[in-house]
């Protein structure tokens, strides 16, 4: 797949550039390999991968609930979330080859690239909350929509509500 | 029906039939909502044509439409002529007075040996019949309406002291279907909504669609690889490149005003939102800031200055800072508990924010002098604001009837318009800049 090749090419662009402590080379012809960094003072560059799948995952009455609803501008797991996030942490510790993609949402309001911030937020809370129950970092990765991908149309509490949320998406 | 509105009507059938000659699929109309109370009187005569070099283009319509859409303009109805001069010799200055009109446009479209197409205009004051301009402009003939909107931005001039915007593009998104299967595409359009074209699609969102500095490029987020990556594309050609797809975020670019830059948001795995700058030269990153809290939405200003939104405080504010100083970045906004998406005013003395106010997100104008703050618009969900290369108007996008649409607003707040799409939402636009 052309795709892959590409990506495979960024993917080793980055490698290489990570093992270069110096700054990069200049390239004028910004039009071959723009994604390179240095100078990043602690940010992970590390490739991201677009190739995973999401699968049906597993069953069970918690481990069936995929969706963690969040209150209005907050990022903090409600007390009626505890048992499924709970239930999830427990699956992935035992099964470690397992990985789940945390794709955190907000509801319309506001401004687009402060609600991806805010999705954001919400799916690193779930993360952190797997990680102090045993999930290991490996295991997770976090994807924010902000309020580009609504679960429910609608401008009205109802939609908002079912919208500031974080789907955990297991992967193949 | 009156006067007014018939003209309406005729400026939508105008348009509606222009719409014919463009693909069969979501069209954007252009719409005054409110003018000012006492718009200039003005008479456009039809244009002496260049057959068929002109491709049937009415010159003197787009100009009349373009001065209208500001709200100040109001164009004599063609019907209502009783002749139509096309020269200012011909031009009998107290006839068209005595019409109620202040000022009178004639012109020619001419073709020139090398094939390309003259637009020439007289400018004529009605109530002294003194000549005031005579502006012109050439085009391919495929981009004669350009060339008419480039007159119309010099008789804008001569006759307001600003520039008018109209030879000009805005980009915006588009979104069709119900939540979760949506579709997301990339749009440019003249800034009248003519000759739209796509230029990206993708079943995953994209957004925060920004311009170069030179209307050659088009920065945006796509999440076409699931995860956020920032692209650039070049609007003529097509050709795209991934600027920007590290781990985590990879959000709200923005060039800086020399094009040489793009000010980036991003997240790294940990999932703390902050401020890069990308050299698009060397790829070098460099960080702006440093904070836990969300920063994100960066604007340059004419200086090279930052603003950007951060909640820092607790809630979202614009904050400035200056690349490679050693100050903190100071807070801008004290207004309200919501002020987000600066967006910096090509003089460098405004700033145009989405802010919440009366329990509704509405769009703002800061004085960077008074630091006074005016609320311009009167929606209930509003966002994305953009200014024009003139300094004069915002575009910005709105609901209506539960569907996004396009609005702009002049920055003195007295005139509003809108740009109706017939199917889908519409949503992030994007003032570009002149065209050459």
């Amino acid at each position: 797949m052309k795709k892959s090749v590409a990506f495979t090419l960024l993917v080793a662009s980055l490698a290489l550039l990570a093992g270069c402590p110096s700054k990069p080379k200049t390239q004028p012809d910004q039009q071959q390999t723009p994604t390179t960094s240095s100078n990043t003072s602690g940010l992970d560059t590390s490739p991201v991968t677009s190739d995973e799948t999401a699968i049906q995952g597993p069953s069970g009455e918690l481990l069936s609930q995929r969706i963690v609803y969040f209150d209005f501008d907050r990022a903090e797991i409600r007390a009626d979330s505890q048992s499924v996030v709970t239930a999830h942490a427990a699956f992935l510790s035992k099964n470690a080859g397992v990985k789940v993609r945390l794709e955190g949402h907000a509801d319309e309001r506001g401004s687009r690239e402060y609600n991806i911030g805010l999705g954001e937020r919400r799916a690193q809370a779930l993360r952190r909350a797997l990680l102090l129950q045993g999930v290991a970092e490996a295991q997770l990765s976090t994807v924010s929509y902000g309020e580009e991908r609504p679960a429910s149309a609608g401008s009205d509490e109802q939609a908002y509500s079912q919208n500031r949320r974080v789907e955990i998406v297991y992967l193949k | 029906m009156n006067r007014r509105m018939k003209k309406l009507v005729s400026l939508m059938i105008s348009l509606a039939a222009l719409a014919g000659t463009l693909p069969a699929q979501a069209q954007l109309r252009l719409t005054i909502s409110s003018g000012v109370t006492d718009p200039i009187p003005i008479a456009v005569v039809p244009f002496a044509r260049a057959v068929p070099a002109d491709g049937g283009v009415d010159v003197a319509s787009i100009i009349q439409k373009d001065l209208e859409s500001t709200g100040r303009f109001k164009g004599m109805d063609r019907r209502d002529m009783i002749n139509t001069p096309t020269t200012f010799a011909a031009v009998d200055a107290a006839s068209w007075k005595q019409m109620r009109n202040d000022y009178v446009v004639v012109g020619r479209v001419t073709s020139l040996p090398d094939g390309r197409v003259k637009v020439e205009a007289d400018l004529v004051n009605a109530l002294t019949g003194v000549h005031m301009d005579s502006p012109n402009s050439t085009a391919q003939p495929d981009n004669l309406r350009m060339a008419a909107h480039r007159v119309a931005d010099a008789l804008h001039q001569k006759m307001l002291g600003v520039p008018g915007a109209f030879a000009t593009k805005i980009a915006y998104i588009s979104v069709d279907g119900r939540p979760p299967n949506q579709k997301y595409e990339l749009y440019v359009a003249d800034s009248d909504g003519a000759s739209r074209k796509r230029i990206g699609s993708s079943n995953l969102p994209l957004m925060s669609p920004a311009w170069s500095p030179n209307g050659e490029w088009l920065a945006y987020v796509s999440f076409e690889r699931r995860t956020s990556a920032v692209f650039v594309q070049e609007v003529r050609t097509g050709r795209k490149i991934l600027v920007s797809a590290r781990a985590g975020i990879n959000g709200a670019p923005t060039y800086s005003r020399d094009g040489k830059k793009l000010a980036l948001t991003l997240s790294g795995s940990n999932g703390n939102l902050d401020l890069y700058l990308l050299d698009l030269g060397s790829q070098q990153l460099t960080r702006l800031t440093d904070d836990p809290g969300i920063d994100t939405e960066a604007s340059f200003d004419d200086k090279g200055n930052v603003y950007f939104t951060s909640d820092r405080s607790g809630s979202p504010q614009i904050y400035r800072l200056t690349p490679g100083s050693a100050d903190r970045p100071k807070r801008v906004t004290f207004t309200g508990s919501y002020n987000a998406r600066p967006r910096i005013s090509p003089d460098g003395k405004q700033l145009a924010m989405l802010t919440l106010a009366d329990g509704a997100y509405r769009i703002a104008i800061q004085d960077l002098a008074s630091n006074n703050l005016t609320v311009l618009s009167k929606g209930r969900q509003e966002e994305s604001p953009s200014f024009a290369p003139n300094g004069a108007m915002l575009i910005f996008a709105g609901r209506e009837r539960g569907q996004g649409v396009l609005q702009t607003v002049s920055t003195d707040g007295l005139t509003t318009g809108r740009l109706d799409a017939d199917a889908g939402e519409v949503r992030e636009p994007i003032w570009g800049p002149y065209l050459p």
